[in-house]
């Protein structure tokens, strides 16, 4: 076990749900309700110094209970070493803590992982979809929606809501 | 840019002091990349600047997860398609640490020279763009010339300029062509002798210091905290490098410097991707000099396909490459990260694997999503022509940005 697993393990305690280094990366999975305490351990104790939050995504185990695990991989520039932490969200309960507070970064992953997974960040100032459009249905990375699924015709956009209509295109097709 | 059209019972106020909102994209001339900032200006001064991004997603991860592990790679090109083969390294590399197998060592020597290769284009590219978009067209042709040098190296390489799918799990499809080494010495002097006349016509020519010096500053702290990683994060003076803080391949026998800025601004970006171009070509000499012979794709029947003599003249041969073109290579079950040094930063691949033929969950992490997320912040309070030149110093690619 790792050296940063053991600092975590004796820090929270139950709140480690599991941990590995496979393919030695250290991986903790941690409860959602020790991930806020967690991260700012993380980030502001000088042993940790985490300043990066590299990436934040999604993966969808469908089938499995809980269903989402949301994956952060941190990366401490001047100790030099890197964390992936795993928060598992439940399906009928799909939200965990936003790390806006903490990394500027998160703003745009969390809202590629609420767009792509349906996963709500509580404390998150402008959660709406980032790749896809306002009116995309479902959400497109979990494993029960079909890569190849047709998505409706939007109707256009009222021009005083939205005052930038198309012009001299004729009927949409 | 369309002019806000005024909503019908909106109230007249003295246009002087009204916050006029401007759409500026998707399609704009002078953002080459379908990207649109939703802008509120006062007279031409940026108040806010939301940047909606997006509109070149074609479901990248998503596919991924419906081929096999090899059939990543041609997706792959398409992330970044100013440097492709950084992109196929970075996949295998994750995908073999995820598999516990290594390429040959010739092969790993052959994936860092086209890695550094598909960095000076990626630069070229940018820096070009980024002069002609404020007036100094002739330094955009030169870096194009200098470019297509690189692109017949590519293509005597890989057979494709853009669209290379050059690596496999375990290795390369092919090794360099004969006389690659002396042609790489010719490409090399010439795109040398270009740079130096790029150098003399944009770094000290008034104009473009004028419009790129102290124009679009990002602090360090922000940079990190936007998680802003490559030539924007060395610029504003942190000199993090994944190829000198975590080498891969062989990237620590190998000697370079890594450029870094003091003022976080346009300018400092330039320079600090103008002087890379050098290191990289330095890095490529050295990788040919120090490459030793041998196979460039590793013997595993589990990962190489057969040979073809093998495949017409044996039932075993024949089986397995049927197995692994039909249920593609199988890596164990598992999680990976693996980050390399992409033209604009960390380029990170995160897989998951539940040990069948495809992958389970690709996720890439694309270097100019996180300079585009720090842009609306960068913005505020600079002209609206100063959009066009920080928008060219972040280098966003629609195709890795989007996905």
């Amino acid at each position: 076990m790792g050296r940063l697993t053991e600092a975590l393990r004796a820090r929270f305690g139950d709140g480690i749900v599991d941990a590995h280094d496979r393919s030695g990366d250290e991986t903790v999975l941690v409860m959602r309700e020790k991930a806020p305490e967690l991260f700012r351990f993380l980030r502001d104790d000088p042993e940790m110094a985490f300043d990066f939050l590299i990436d934040l995504t999604a993966v969808d185990y469908l089938g499995k209970a809980p269903r989402f695990e949301v994956v952060c991989h941190l990366f401490s520039l001047s100790k030099g070493h890197r964390l992936r932490i795993k928060i598992p969200v439940p399906e009928d309960d799909c939200w965990t803590h936003s790390l806006t507070p903490l990394w500027k970064s998160a703003n745009w992953l969390e809202r590629e992982a609420f767009d792509m997974f349906g996963i709500r960040f509580e404390g998150h100032p402008d959660l709406r979809r980032i790749l896809m459009y306002p009116e995309f249905e479902g959400y497109p990375l979990r494993k029960d929606y079909p890569h190849n699924r047709r998505q409706p015709i939007i109707p256009e956009r009222d021009p005083v809501e939205n005052p930038w209509p198309a012009r001299g295109l004729g009927p949409a097709r | 840019m369309t002019l806000a059209a005024r909503k019908p019972d909106a109230p007249v106020t003295d246009p002087i002091h009204e916050i006029m909102e401007l759409q500026m994209g998707p399609s704009h001339p002078a953002s080459h990349g379908t990207i649109k900032f939703n802008l509120k200006l006062d007279g031409e001064t940026i108040v806010d600047c939301d940047v909606e991004i997006g509109y070149l997603h074609r479901g990248f991860e998503k596919m991924c997860e419906q081929g096999t592990w090899n059939h990543v790679f041609p997706y792959a090109d398409r992330l970044n398609y100013a440097s492709p083969l950084i992109n196929n390294v970075g996949f295998a590399l994750t995908a073999e640490k995820l598999a516990g197998i290594e390429a040959p060592e010739r092969a790993q020597w052959i994936r860092m020279l086209t890695s550094e290769i598909s960095r000076i284009t990626d630069h070229l590219t940018c820096l070009g763009m980024a002069g002609m978009e404020v007036g100094a067209f002739t330094v955009g042709l030169y870096t194009n010339e200098a470019r297509e040098y690189l692109y017949d190296l590519v293509e005597a390489v890989t057979g494709a300029r853009l669209t290379v799918s050059y690596c496999r799990l375990g290795g390369v499809i092919n090794d360099l062509p004969a006389h690659f080494a002396d042609v790489l010495a010719d490409r090399f002097a010439k795109i040398r002798a270009v740079l130096a006349d790029c150098d003399k016509l944009l770094t000290r020519n008034r104009i473009f210091v004028d419009r790129m010096s102290g124009v679009g500053r990002m602090s360090g702290r922000d940079a990190i905290s936007y998680g802003v990683t490559g030539p924007l994060l060395r610029a504003t003076g942190v000199g993090y490098d994944v190829r000198k803080q975590s080498p891969y391949l062989f990237y620590d026998q190998v000697d370079f410097e890594v450029p870094v800025g003091t003022q976080g601004d346009n300018y400092d970006r330039f320079l600090v991707r103008f002087h890379e171009m050098e290191q990289s070509m330095r890095i490529a000499e050295q990788c040919l000099a120090k490459m030793p012979p041998g196979p460039v794709m590793i013997s595993d029947s589990r990962f190489a396909l057969p040979p073809k003599h093998d495949v017409y003249n044996s039932i075993e041969g024949l089986m397995n490459h049927f197995k692994i073109v039909m249920e593609g290579v199988r890596v164990p079950p598992g999680e990976a990260y693996q980050a390399v040094e992409g033209a604009n930063g960390e380029l990170g691949f995160y897989l998951v694997s539940d040990g069948s033929g495809r992958p389970y969950r690709v996720r890439v992490r694309p270097p100019c999503f996180f300079g585009m997320a720090a842009l609306g912040d960068v913005l505020k309070g600079l002209m609206v022509a100063d959009i066009v030149t920080t928008f060219g110093m972040v280098n966003m690619i629609g195709g890795e940005c989007d996905r």
